[in-house]
């Protein structure tokens, strides 16, 4: 068996585990209902996993990522719902601020792990200050787009599907993703032929705030009210989806795929530990086990691959 | 006078000192000197469950980058909700109960590096999942637990010499320790070469494993400190008391100086920062701010200070 293929194909394999478990357990999971009432705060978690797969290509960490997102749906609840121009404008400052950024942690030679630290203190400040206790009201159009029904797949696979191949298209596959992952694998060797790493650290922190968007705005239209503490555990959710996904923090390594797999593969695990009346004692730790013997087997496929 | 001055300013944990001053002069002009020393002492005793585990997390991040130890808050509650069901309010059982929860917490650096050498998973997720063990654990452990701490801890947790806590003075004893261990033992050299440069130090015959072992049951084991103590402060442990030196433990690490990238570590500094982040508290509740302005004013002054720090020259 080629060890790199089954090192690729393991986020896929823990998945389809979980999947099958899950389905064992509550049978009546397997049913298109099943799959995208256990499925749909996937998508939000999905779209904050690639907004930190993004920060990890250059080889940061964003430590920032669940208040933004929760800050985002604050802002998705009031602003633009009673002000839509003035709403998109303030999410694009969001935007623009992410950029901003990557630009300082690039210029000063920052550790963006302090950086985004002291960032979430302020995204959950502005966020309590817009609504000091959940509140608001998620816009008509965003509660439909996230109440779709499509046809046979549930919408929630239709959606995870859709963000992976196009991130992957977009960094895997163009010329400019190659760039992109250069900078987080090799960053001088880029500077030397010519690329900007600033630039580079720009848009690839300002994908990261536009995938932020996306995922706060999801959340919201779930949620149906906003809450500035509502995607606490995004920060960590996201980055252990990208890791589950076979990412690497330094060198560049990162799969799209993988990251939504990782990201479906948390999702499912909370409802699994729920069919199985776990005591909600053990819900946490369980997850925290989950996450061991995955990356246990990683190991075990990464130790064979270095012997040869 | 100038050559001093010059000297001070090339020290990494001068800025933290500085920034806390800074923030505690400014605080008693708008009390117009009222509690000038009131807020310091508070600041001393909160600052030191910060200084305890933020010394642990130093060591985590000096032995190079990528490590860090996301486990804190939940050893932290871990060791609080052991100490507490131990002693079970009876002043007999004090020594057993830190004996049991200091043990608790040195299994669990135990496990944490058992995780990152044993199963090469990276730090920042090899404490991070077996954080989510050790809260199930003290969960399960502490069900309803509404234990107060026997009067003798709860003295010792809140006594003052001379307007100074006992606590703190416990705290600048481990300080010191610490830095005399950092410069002149064989295991603090260790650190600082591993995190310079693990493989250079590999070659050089250093024993790396047992360095980063010791180095991730040190931290575990100064939040089991934490723990005890932060119990004995507060009237008994609670699930969520660990909660808020996540953040915290990382953030006075960087602010009080020590490098990010590794093998630089900064004791001084530590309690710089610890008491800059205590004081800008305090000040931002004098002036009456409320919970958002108070987040994002921290938020923002912390990426002032690490900017103004500046950070690592490239290498």
């Amino acid at each position: 068996m080629n060890r790199r293929l089954l090192r690729q194909a393991l986020p896929f394999i823990s998945l389809a585990v979980v999947l099958i478990a899950t389905f064992i357990v509550q049978p009546r999971t397997m049913s298109y209902f099943g799959l995208n009432l256990m499925l749909q705060y996937a998508v939000p978690i999905a779209l904050a996993t690639i907004a930190q797969m993004f920060i990890i290509t250059v080889n940061d960490l964003d430590l920032s990522i669940g208040p933004f997102v929760g800050l985002v749906s604050c802002i998705g609840a009031t602003l633009l719902l009673d002000n839509p121009a003035l709403g998109i404008g303030a999410l694009a400052v969001l935007i623009a601020a992410y950029g901003a950024v990557g630009a300082l942690v690039h210029l000063r030679n920052l550790p963006s792990i302090v950086v985004t630290l002291g960032l979430s203190f302020v995204w959950l400040g502005i966020a309590v200050l817009i609504l000091p206790s959940p509140g608001g009201k998620a816009p008509v159009w965003l509660k439909a787009i996230m109440s779709v029904q499509i046809p046979v797949v549930p919408f929630p696979i239709v959606a995870a599907v859709v963000i992976g191949v196009v991130v992957h298209l977009a960094l895997m596959m163009s010329s400019y993703g190659v760039i992109a992952r250069g900078a987080g694998g090799n960053p001088k060797a880029l500077t030397r032929a010519g690329w900007s790493m600033l630039r580079t650290k720009i848009i690839m922190y300002m994908l990261a705030g536009f995938f932020g968007v996306l995922s706060g705005l999801s959340l919201l239209g779930l949620t149906t009210a906003g809450d500035a503490h509502v995607a606490d555990r995004y920060t960590l959710y996201s980055i252990a989806g990208v890791i589950l996904g076979g990412g690497e923090f330094i060198g560049g390594r990162v799969s799209p795929m993988g990251a939504v797999v990782g990201a479906l593969t948390l999702a499912l695990a909370g409802s699994f530990l729920i069919f199985l009346k776990i005591s909600p004692d053990w819900q946490i730790g369980a997850q925290g086990a989950i996450l061991i013997i995955v990356l246990a087997l990683r190991a075990l496929v990464t130790y064979g691959e270095q012997k040869r | 006078m100038n050559q001093s001055f010059a000297y001070l300013k090339k020290q990494p944990w001068v800025w933290s000192f500085a920034a806390a001053l800074a923030v505690w002069l400014i605080t008693i002009a708008y009390t117009e000197g009222q509690g000038a020393t009131a807020i310091l002492t508070a600041a001393l005793s909160f600052a030191t469950f910060t200084i305890i585990v933020g010394l642990g997390q130093m060591m985590v991040i000096t032995t190079g980058p990528g490590n860090v130890d996301l486990s804190i808050p939940a050893t932290i509650t871990l060791s609080g909700v052991v100490a507490m069901k131990v002693m079970d309010e009876q002043t007999a059982m004090i020594i057993p109960g830190i004996v049991a929860a200091l043990g608790a917490a040195t299994l669990v650096g135990i496990f944490n590096y058992g995780l990152i050498r044993l199963l090469r998973i990276p730090p920042i997720i090899a404490t991070l999942s077996s954080s989510f063990l050790i809260l199930s654990t003290a969960i399960s452990y502490g069900r309803g637990i509404r234990i107060k701490p026997p009067l003798p801890l709860s003295d010792f947790a809140t006594a003052r010499i001379f307007g100074v806590p006992l606590s703190a003075i416990l705290v600048l004893v481990i300080s010191i320790g610490l830095a005399v261990v950092l410069k002149r033992t064989v295991y603090g050299r260790s650190v600082l070469a591993v995190g310079q440069n693990m493989r250079a130090a590999w070659l050089a015959g250093m024993n790396v494993d047992r360095t980063r072992f010791a180095t991730y049951v040190l931290s575990a084991f100064f939040s089991g400190i934490c723990g005890i103590v932060l119990s004995g402060f507060s009237g008994g442990a609670a699930l969520n008391m660990g909660e808020e030196f996540l953040l915290a433990s990382i953030a006075t690490v960087v602010i009080g100086g020590t490098s990010v990238a590794g093998g630089r570590a900064n004791v001084p500094g530590i309690w710089g920062a610890a008491l800059f982040m205590y004081l800008l508290v305090t000040m931002l509740n004098t002036f009456g701010a409320s919970a958002g302005v108070r987040l994002i004013l921290t938020g923002l002054m912390i990426i002032g200070v690490i900017v103004a720090a500046g950070g690592e020259e490239q290498r």
